[in-house]
């Protein structure tokens, strides 16, 4: 996408050049250009004594709507998913008035890198790491919309997964801001861009499958028959199959419960890692075995809870008989 | 705060006008009328020309609006966010009419005020995005040039009505050809919430020579107000309620 003018005027920011606050007076001295998006540019920044990153654009709603997620965000404890917010300005230069924030710089290889580097066992440490957060952003009402593997730094050690880019990030409820095709539930013709639970977890799968098509494909004929076709393909992909399936076509209420899954999928591997060194072989000789032992505790509960009940209503009762009789 | 419906024009094209009306002046005339102009230049790997892309920011900055040059391939999402772009500003422009009207004189935008009173203001901005009603009138330049890029204009078209039907706000659509068959303008579809039937109207057009950018802007215009008065005897049946009696 080709940028208008004003924006690749703020993309040539030299080095050295200092950005003065017009509010808060606050001086950051540009290092170098970190990333350009379509609504604005990211610069590593010095400020007084340490680096941090400024995002910078000609559109002061569009820096002010991340300000507010980047701000909620900070207040939720406990998660890490987007980097910390420093300072919110304006800065004139030659007649022009730019917004930018400056924010925790997080430093990093992205998801689909550090994979490939670390090994595929890696995969699920990241993935889990990232549905804990999901589901901590979740229950604060904020969809994160547009996830992908560019957006996701692996910070560390220890790995951490970071997200960088809050843009996309969506009031549960309402219409999805900023999306990336494939990654986009709408795209593959499989529900619609309001912003859900089942909008990111469709996006996490879609990053799953990602690790083994790191070009991405292409969409023909859309919906559940291709993308469970492309999945099927590769052999890496098949430890995930049910889990793909189930969040490809919404069907976890929320990223806890697409966690546990997951983690019910790995436990039997993880014993195994220790004493074997082809955990992947195992890991579904033991997933059967594993998920019956997961329902029991889940059935016993659940006749307490009947039992419970019978217990209170035939009280009630005899309490309702008592008053008839007197 | 009531903002009405907001209205836009968006005006596919992948070159210069040669016929009728300088589009420029078509397009501030609009501006007048409360309506909104974006413009969506397509390109493949030709290059437009100077001419051409002066006349495609000339459009959107007379009428308003927000103008950006595409590859086809990238067209879906282009089309989304330029929507979804000038919806901001145009909600962004009665927000700041309202804050002068409170805030007196000297202020007379968001930018003027802290960066800290931003935030609440842009709150209301996205709300109202959210829930606003919409009305997009897409003119979609079918000479020539723009036949094998077409198959993607409609394919941008339904993406679009996919993210805009996201929205709790409504919405309608309606798409008109330049050149048409006969007149300079044809419509294809009138108003409606959703774009699906143009799946079965696109395969069926013919392309021309000319393109009169003017005149279809013109005619997009009439149509606007020609429907403002009909509309009056549609009701809003989607805000029924049904209450649980027990």
């Amino acid at each position: 996408m080709m940028m208008n003018n004003s924006l690749k005027s703020l993309s040539k920011i030299r080095s050295g050049t200092i950005i003065s606050g017009k509010w808060h007076g606050k001086r950051y001295t540009i290092i170098k250009e970190l990333g350009a998006g379509a609504n604005g540019v990211v610069y590593l920044v010095r400020a007084s004594d340490r680096q941090a990153a400024l995002k910078i654009s000609d559109n002061p709603s569009s820096i002010t709507s991340e300000v507010n997620v980047l701000k909620s965000f900070n207040k939720v404890q406990g998660s890490a998913l987007g980097p910390s917010l420093l300072d919110v300005d304006d800065w004139n230069q030659n007649g022009h008035q730019y917004s930018f924030y400056v924010m925790e710089f997080i430093k990093g290889p992205d998801f689909l890198s550090f994979v490939q580097q670390k090994g595929p066992e890696w995969l699920e440490v990241l993935v889990l790491q990232l549905l804990s957060d999901l589901e901590i952003l979740h229950q604060n009402g904020w969809i994160f919309g547009d996830l992908k593997p560019e957006n996701l730094l692996v910070t560390g050690p220890p790995a951490r997964i970071r997200c960088i880019d809050v843009g996309g990030t969506t009031l549960n409820g309402r219409a999805i801001k900023e999306f990336t095709e494939f990654y986009d539930r709408g795209y593959w013709g499989m529900g619609s861009r309001k912003a859900d639970v089942g909008y990111d977890l469709f996006a996490v799968a879609m990053i799953i499958i990602n690790t083994a098509y790191p070009k991405r494909f292409n969409k023909t004929t859309g919906g559940e028959s291709q993308l469970m076709e492309m999945v099927r393909r590769k052999p890496e992909l098949k430890r995930f199959e049910p889990m793909l399936k189930k969040a490809l076509l919404g069907k976890y209420a929320s990223a806890a419960e697409m966690k546990s899954h997951m983690l019910g999928a790995l436990r039997p591997s993880q014993k195994q890692s220790v004493s074997s060194s082809t955990p992947k072989s195992r890991t579904q000789l033991h997933q059967k075995k594993y998920r019956t032992a997961v329902s029991k505790p889940k059935k016993k509960s659940r006749f307490l809870e009947t039992l419970l009940l019978i217990t209170a209503v035939s009280m009630i009762y005899v309490f309702y008989l008592y008053i008839q009789v007197l | 705060m009531r903002t009405g419906t907001l209205k836009q024009i968006l005006l596919i094209t992948d070159g210069c006008s040669n016929q009728g009306e300088d589009p420029i002046a078509m397009a501030a005339l609009a501006r007048e009328q409360g309506m909104t102009i974006n413009v969506i230049g397509v390109i493949e790997q030709d290059v437009i020309d100077d001419q051409g892309l002066k006349e495609i920011e000339g459009i959107a900055l007379a009428g308003g609006g927000v103008s950006q040059i595409v590859y086809s391939q990238q067209l879906s999402q282009t089309v989304q966010m330029v929507t979804r772009k000038a919806m901001t500003q145009t909600l962004q422009g009665v927000v700041n009419k309202e804050l002068q009207q409170i805030l007196g004189g000297s202020t007379t935008s968001m930018e003027d005020l802290p960066p800290e009173k931003r935030g609440e203001i842009m709150e209301v901005v996205d709300e109202l995005g959210e829930t606003v009603e919409l009305e997009v009138l897409v003119l979609v330049d079918t000479s020539a040039s723009m036949k094998h890029k077409l198959p993607t204009v409609k394919e941008a078209l339904l993406d679009l009505s996919l993210s805009l039907n996201a929205r709790s706000g409504s919405n309608r659509f309606s798409v008109f050809a330049f050149p048409g068959k006969r007149k300079e303008v044809e419509k294809l579809l009138d108003w409606t919430p959703n774009l699906e039937t143009l799946s079965s109207i696109f395969p069926k057009l013919t392309t021309g020579g000319i393109t009169p950018t003017g005149p279809a802007i013109k005619e997009a215009m009439s149509y606007f107000q020609q429907k403002r008065s009909l509309r009056r005897f549609l009701s809003n049946d989607d805000e029924q309620f049904f209450e649980e009696s027990i």
